[in-house]
């Protein structure tokens, strides 16, 4: 029973195995290689899927994508070059990272300026708190209008 | 002065939903085509059988023509098969034909069964062809003019309105330029 329910468990987690890790179908000889078109595969996206790189997609397209990184990599190509080569055919859409240029500044910086602002904002928000703090200690209510509340809350 | 400085959350708010509201118009899934007024890439196909020849890029050049990916293997190009067919029973452009990915005879088989639009397909068994027209999924079609430059692409399915709205109208404004 227990040789049946652990072969059970072995099979079971194989096959799971099997199934979560669709990766590159074919590997290369050299692991310098290989290497280098695992982590260029993550830099591309599989322009079915969209929101997968080719490293985690299953997708026909993705797997001949795979194909052309690593027949440019056979042929010596650095990984600029990889990377351009797609990029001619499907534009930056296919890079995972937007480029930094003239039409994706704001995208890069609209984060970074927001940021600041609020931090400025903040800062001057607490400076100008600080400065008032100093000049009044008290609530702002003045002393009749005080006991009159006080009243209606039944406190005197 | 400084009231209307109140109105800047408000005015910015506009802004913000004009600009959205025009991207909600727009399919962001549709990659812009980075062939759009380029020569078609260079290629040559085989023949996906005896009956019908090979493509090769030389081959769109001369004419204004449209160019189909499709593939047996898939459901909207067989939705768009009979539209294909009546234009080319219209005989209003010619279409070239790649077939993309399908095993060995089960293009020209799909063909003989649902009858041939196209004047000559190209068969892309590796879809390396595909990747150099920057497809990302059949059915998709060019529009090329008679200098063999790519001059609009279509993803999906050509609908009846689409031909009649958007292709045909830039198929005859071509054809009009090519004999100026």
């Amino acid at each position: 029973m227990k040789a049946f329910l652990s072969a059970l468990l072995a099979l079971f987690t194989l096959t799971s195995l099997a199934l979560a890790s669709p990766g590159p179908d074919e590997r290369l000889d050299d692991p310098a290689l290989e290497a280098r078109a695992l982590t260029l595969y993550a830099q591309l996206r599989c322009v079915v899927c969209q929101s997968q790189s080719i490293r985690d997609s299953n997708a026909p397209l993705a797997e001949d994508m795979r194909a052309v990184v690593r027949e440019r990599l056979l042929a010596g190509e650095s990984d600029a070059e990889v990377l351009d080569y797609l990029q001619a055919r499907y534009g930056d859409y296919v890079l995972m990272m937007p480029p930094l240029q003239a039409n994706t500044l704001g995208l890069w910086l609209v984060p970074a300026l927001v940021f600041l602002g609020g931090a400025a904002g903040l800062v001057i928000f607490v400076l100008s708190q600080h400065g008032r703090g100093g000049e009044d200690e008290d609530d702002g209510l003045d002393s009749e209008r005080a006991r009159a509340l006080d009243e209606e809350e039944g406190l005197s | 002065m400084s009231r209307l400085v109140l109105f800047l959350p408000l005015v910015l708010f506009a802004v913000m939903a004009v600009y959205f509201g025009m991207g909600l118009r727009e399919d962001p899934s549709e990659i812009p085509s980075q062939l759009i007024d380029r020569e078609l890439p260079a290629f040559d196909l085989p023949a996906i059988s005896g009956d019908v020849e090979g493509l090769s890029n030389t081959d769109l050049v001369g004419q204004v023509s449209l160019l189909n990916v499709f593939g047996s293997w898939c459901p909207p190009c067989a939705v768009e098969h009979p539209m294909l067919m009546q234009i080319a029973r219209s005989g209003v452009v010619p279409i070239y034909g790649i077939d993309w990915k399908d095993p060995p005879g089960a293009g020209s088989a799909w063909l003989e069964r649902n009858g041939n639009p196209y004047q000559r397909v190209g068969d892309d068994a590796s879809g390396r062809t595909a990747i150099d027209l920057g497809i990302t999924g059949a059915p998709e079609t060019f529009i090329i003019d008679h200098l063999g430059r790519v001059r609009y692409r279509h993803v999906g399915v050509i609908t009846e309105q689409v031909w009649t709205d958007r292709l045909r109208p830039l198929v005859e404004h071509l054809q009009a330029e090519a004999a100026e």
